[in-house]
């Protein structure tokens, strides 16, 4: 039966999840990284604030998430009206979906890599400095080397985040069968119409991609790290 | 070869207000943890701001609050060594000491890395990570690190407080030779005299943020001025004291009187004596020539150190008047003989302040 079900199973879901999935780590790694190395480098009054609101979507409900994102990108928002100056809206098309997945994937890959950067050693950071060597060179030859790990774990868990967004991605994105239906909206759908073998389908479908790509990440990271000492960390 | 540092700080607890020049000799600064020495060091090496005050190395003006001017630490052309190496763990010994010299020709930096390593005699150890190095070899990893860009001043920031005492000992005299060739300014910060002696040449002695003595390092043990710097620089007995004569003071708390060799002022406030100058009196009549009784002792494996009063009475616990430093065998020598025993102090030895 349950052969049978895979056989005549609509795959776009698995598509469309993969897709808002990458495209949204991708986002979130460099956003976050960014956010991260600002945010630990500030010295200002405003640091608890800045924090306070990169972390917002990861303790506000998705649906809240999505609401305000509806509100930014629909036709009356200020982003949205930016869009359909250009001729184009972003609302229930797939793009949505990217950008409901980066959004609420952003906070658990900038969170990590900051505490990741204050455990860096400031004393190496400071030695490198007297050294001469810019802070560019700083950045990618020393500060990003050694918070790798915790650069590797923000970015498992902002795939893994992203690739289970229901409630944010169904608020911009709706659930439109070959367009924005992500499959956490799919096993939603099914199992409310009474569709039990479909949503559990999707269950283990999700499953397996999850337990791959954390299995994959771990070892890469374990590959990547395995010459850098742990000396130098606090 | 010069520096020149002039700064004001505010610190937690304390302004840091410190000026100090440093030429050719070998600077050190001496204080307590928490007396602003690291800070110092780190405001010239331009890892943090003074508030005032103005820094200049070889008549370039590394920092100036009038002018406006704070060349950040990558332009400032010092090495700095750190207490904990702060080695890159990321990076091979090789990779560790070419990394500040990237902007160099390759065969360039290959010659000055097979130089440094020669100078620190780690050669064959090239491609070893720093967590595969002793601590004794990370540090000197380090050096050559600080060393490698030709920096016109190297800071020492309490370079062996990380090594047992065996590596330190080994350490130092490593660092004296390197140093010896050396061409710049350096400044050494500890909180340890034997080192800052065997190290330095001159001395800055330090204490919450204020200079208590500089000068020439035989001068400021012989005499230091105050009190804290009589402490760092390793005086272990004081008194309060009142002048009596040109040559003679007394000492309140010991309740004895002291000649002394120099001329004392009538401004006289404290004398101090080393634990280890006390001897055994041959002649009860010769001057400074007191009794005191045995309180109690601690004993380190080569040494004692006697706790001593004056009068004959046991002191509450832990309280005496005199701590004076013996060898072992002075000790058996002495522990039978009867109290009190009459000790002398050589007028020339008086630390008076």
């Amino acid at each position: 039966m349950f052969v049978s079900d895979l056989m005549g199973l609509d795959f776009s879901p698995l598509l469309i999840s993969l897709r808002a999935a990458v495209l949204a780590t991708i986002v979130a790694f460099f956003l976050g990284i960014a956010a991260a190395y600002f945010v630990s480098g500030y010295r200002g009054n405003f640091k608890g604030l800045i924090d306070g609101v990169l972390t917002l979507p990861l303790v506000l409900p998705p649906t809240v998430v999505g609401f305000l994102l509806l509100i930014l990108f629909g036709k009356n928002g200020p982003l949205g009206k930016l869009l359909m100056a250009i001729g184009t809206t972003v609302i229930f098309s797939w793009p949505a979906t990217v950008i409901a997945a980066s959004v609420v994937a952003f906070p658990l890959m900038y969170r990590t890599v900051r505490s990741a950067f204050e455990q860096i050693d400031q004393n190496i950071i400071n030695a490198a400095r007297t050294l001469g060597v810019s802070e560019w060179k700083i950045f990618w030859k020393i500060t990003i080397p050694l918070a790798w790990p915790g650069v590797a774990a923000g970015t498992v868990l902002a795939f893994a985040r992203a690739l289970g967004d229901f409630g944010a991605t169904l608020m911009i994105g709706g659930n439109i069968p070959g367009k924005t239906l992500t499959i956490p909206a799919e096993i939603f759908f099914a199992a409310e119409s009474g569709d039990m073998g479909k949503a559990l389908t999707w269950v283990i479908l999700i499953f397996i991609i999850s337990l791959i790509v954390m299995t994959l990440m771990n070892y890469w990271t374990d590959y990547q790290y395995k010459m850098v000492a742990t000396v130098g960390r606090k | 070869m010069e520096l020149l540092v002039d700064i004001q700080k505010e610190l937690p607890g304390f302004t840091l207000e410190v000026n100090f020049e440093a030429g050719m000799d070998i600077l050190g600064l001496l204080g307590a943890s928490g007396s602003g020495k690291s800070m110092t060091l780190r405001c010239i090496a331009g890892i943090d701001t003074p508030d005032k005050g103005s820094i200049v190395l070889n008549g370039r003006t590394l920092f100036d609050s009038k002018k406006g001017i704070n060349l950040p630490c990558r332009k400032r052309k010092l090495g700095f060594l750190f207490q904990n190496y702060a080695l890159f763990p990321n990076m091979t010994v090789e990779e560790n000491i070419g990394f500040g010299i990237g902007d160099k020709k390759q065969a360039d930096r290959i010659a000055i890395i097979k130089q440094k390593m020669k100078m620190i005699k780690l050669e064959g150890l090239e491609k070893r990570y720093p967590n595969q190095l002793s601590g004794g070899q990370q540090q000197r990893v380090a050096l050559a690190r600080a060393l490698a860009i030709e920096p016109e001043a190297l800071l020492l920031d309490e370079p062996f407080s990380a090594l047992d005492d065996y590596l330190r000992s080994h350490m130092v005299k490593q660092l004296t030779e390197i140093l010896a060739d050396y061409p710049g300014v350096t400044l050494f910060v500890t909180h340890n005299m034997d080192e800052v002696y065997r190290i330095c040449d001159k001395l800055v002695v330090l204490s919450q943020g204020k200079i208590e003595a500089k000068g020439g390092k035989e001068e400021v043990f012989r005499c230091p001025p105050s009190l804290v710097s009589a402490q760092l620089t390793g005086c272990k007995n004081f008194s309060q004291a009142k002048y009596i004569s040109r040559f003679e003071l007394e000492a309140l708390e010991w309740g004895i009187n002291l000649k002394t060799r120099h001329e004392i002022s009538r401004q006289v406030k404290n004398v101090g004596i080393h634990a280890h100058v006390i001897e055994v009196a041959s002649d009860e009549k010769d001057d400074n020539v007191f009794k005191c009784w045995l309180n109690f002792t601690s004993e380190t494996p080569s040494r004692m150190t006697v706790y001593l009063s004056m009068e004959n009475q046991t002191l509450e616990q832990g309280n005496y008047h005199l701590q004076w430093e013996i060898t072992k065998k002075m000790w058996l020598d002495l522990k039978d003989r009867p109290q009190p025993w009459g000790l002398r102090i050589d007028p020339a030895e008086l630390i008076v302040f």
